[in-house]
């Protein structure tokens, strides 16, 4: 309860005065909420012909009609949800690789550390996307489940290294070491000891990372190596792309999607940002800057009265 | 110097690890995988070039090491055979028609974006808190979280479909013939205009943020509030002091961000339908032509190795400190 308590507070001091997050936060709370109501706010099925093919948008279909006569704003929201859904299993799991591995490495360090980094590095210098697209291609027409977990098993690398680094901070401070003095074991110096300083950092990690397999996911779907039986924004970017919606003029065959895809993306970027300002005071501007002088001011004059 | 034989060493195993990774995944697929790798082949093939390339592939009759050590050998070699899905044309004659586009590419546009991404990072850590400071790094930001593939969509429609002030694909207009002429070469120019900022775009704000921190980081150190104390002038402190030391985290950024360039431009030349690497890799898949698409991934792994290897030498050549 208490524990609860003070993830509450710290919430809510992110959010003070914090408009790019509050904004971010409130764009992807919106869609996703969208997403799960679909059934509320569209009648069509999304996999079932409802119109003439590429019917522009109209009162019966708000957002026109796909080449094979599909709703296209029906499958935007149903859709939405397999895209969301990857985007957040993906991040998880990178998450959770990423942490395991920058922790280890950082506490255990000597041999393990050096492994671990070695590995760590050579998969940071491999280009992601063409390798995406090698393991998906001998896949064969991945699904979403597929994708998820081999987006989430290569974006790890980068976030294993910023972990580490913190750990490695974290390592030398007293109340590590005084943990270790009386004993506590290993595991559970890193899971209740370190893990918790680490917060903030895997918070900026996991939004960042669904922000890339949004893009990666739609990338790859659009390209072709996804499952196009699948509904999801990134099949119908390929669907559209097949029927040559643009050259027929169905322009809101591609802009639907691309735009939930956009308005997303930014919504998560802008989260990020802020995790960025609020992680690093150094880096702030704006709102943030005065924010940060009025506490420093604060800390000043109690130190000054006391 | 040991630096740099430290770094070489360690592409040297990515390079290992990539072609271990090439050789490994058509073994590690359920099935044959001779079948899954010549199905597409098999009508079009003679039995003969087919048994050429599995012996190419090292897919022989031996033990595993040393399938390995006869696929090492083709690769080495550069004998990577004829490509499948345009036979007889050989897999490193294909690659060597595409890469120059790619590379024209991805190599001006991250020029140019380290450019006007530094630029606006620098002028962003002058003014702090200013206008540029609060607004421009987050627009930039917002652009770039837009994946390629819809701002690529976008512009494609705009500017290519609707305006029709660029034209709708190819490196260059196909009735022309390709020479040196600057009739031609402005040609490829106009041809190159919406791809290249389409990279562009979604790599600015790297720049910025990255030049905008390291400035911010370096204005707090001790030498410059010795030279503001001295009265130079501040955009003396800027550009003499600040950004000099601002430079080292940039060139870091370069190399990733060259392998970011690369692999971007599989999406962007897909939708400018541009003849460069990303293409052929996405032709190459469709057309189930594994030995092309195997030879397509080794070689942009080695653009972005060799891309790494440039930026650790500048940085040695930036940072006297690990020449020791």
């Amino acid at each position: 309860m208490k524990k609860l308590r003070s993830l509450l507070s710290g919430l809510a001091g992110f959010y003070r005065g914090n408009t790019a997050g509050i904004v971010g936060s409130s764009i992807v709370a919106l869609v996703l909420m969208m997403c799960l109501a679909a059934p509320a706010l569209t009648e069509y099925d999304p996999n079932k012909r409802v119109a003439r093919g590429h019917e522009a948008p109209s009162a019966e279909h708000i957002m026109g009609s796909t080449r094979a006569g599909k709703d296209v704003w029906s499958q935007a929201l149903y859709g939405g949800r397999v895209s969301l859904m990857v985007a957040f299993a993906a991040a998880t799991v990178t998450s959770v690789i990423a942490l395991a591995i920058g922790v280890s490495a950082g506490y255990f360090g000597g041999r393990t550390d050096e492994i671990m980094m070695a590995v760590t590095n050579v998969m940071l210098v491999f280009p992601q996307l063409p390798l995406l697209i090698i393991l998906a291609a001998f896949l064969g027409n991945v699904g979403p489940f597929i994708i998820a977990i081999i987006l989430g098993l290569t974006s790890w690398p980068w976030g294993a290294r910023v972990m580490r680094s913190q750990t490695l901070a974290i390592r030398r401070k007293e109340f590590i070491t005084a943990a270790e003095i009386m004993g506590e074991s290993k595991l559970r110096i890193i899971v209740v000891e370190i893990m918790p300083n680490l917060i903030s950092l895997a918070a900026g990690m996991f939004v960042g990372t669904a922000l890339y397999a949004i893009g990666a996911q739609a990338g790859l779907e659009f390209l072709g190596l996804g499952d196009p039986t699948v509904t999801s924004w990134g099949t119908m970017l390929y669907w559209a792309q097949s029927s040559a919606a643009f050259y027929v003029g169905a322009w809101w065959d591609f802009i639907v999607p691309g735009t939930f895809i956009a308005v997303v993306g930014g919504g998560l970027a802008l989260i990020n940002i802020s995790i960025d300002q609020v992680s690093n005071p150094k880096l702030k501007t704006g709102s943030f800057l005065k924010q940060w002088r009025i506490q420093n001011a604060e800390v000043e004059a109690k130190r000054q009265g006391g | 110097m040991a630096f740099i034989v430290r770094r070489l060493f360690f592409y040297l195993v990515a390079i290992f690890v990539a072609i271990t990774f090439n050789f490994l995944m058509p073994r590690l697929m359920p099935g044959d995988p001779v079948d899954a790798m010549f199905a597409a082949a098999g009508g079009k093939l003679p039995p003969e070039t087919i048994a050429a390339y599995q012996e190419m592939l090292g897919f022989v009759d031996a033990p595993l090491w040393q399938q390995y050590l006869q696929y090492l050998k083709s690769v080495i070699t550069f004998d990577l055979g004829p490509s499948i899905m345009l036979f007889p044309t050989p897999v490193t004659e294909v690659l060597s028609n595409t890469l120059p586009w790619t590379v024209l590419l991805a190599g001006i546009a991250t020029i140019l974006s380290i450019f006007i991404g530094c630029f606006i990072g620098l002028y962003a850590s002058y003014n702090r808190g200013g206008f540029v400071d609060r607004y421009v790094p987050v627009f930039w930001q917002f652009v770039a979280s837009m994946p390629q593939a819809v701002t690529a969509l976008l512009i494609f429609f705009v500017f290519a479909l609707t305006l029709s002030w660029f034209p709708l694909g190819f490196g260059f207009n196909p009735d022309l013939e390709p020479s040196w002429h600057p009739s031609f070469l402005a040609n490829v120019a106009y041809h190159a205009v919406l791809p290249m900022v389409t990279l562009m775009l979604s790599m600015i704000a790297t720049w910025v943020f990255t030049m905008r921190n390291a400035m911010v980081n370096v204005l707090g150190e001790d030498y410059i509030a010795m030279a503001k104390a001295k009265g130079l002038s501040s955009r003396r402190i800027m550009t003499h002091y600040a950004a000099r030391n601002a430079i080292l985290p940039v060139v870091t950024a370069v190399s990733m961000a060259l392998g970011f360039a690369v692999a971007g431009q599989v999406f962007i030349e897909t939708v400018f339908n541009y003849p460069g690497i990303g293409q052929l890799i996405i032709k190459a898949v469709a057309a189930r032509d594994y030995p092309l698409m195997q030879a397509c991934f080794l070689l942009i792994v080695l653009c972005v190795l060799i891309a790494n290897f440039i930026a650790d030498v500048l940085y040695v050549w930036l940072d006297p400190r690990l020449r020791a």
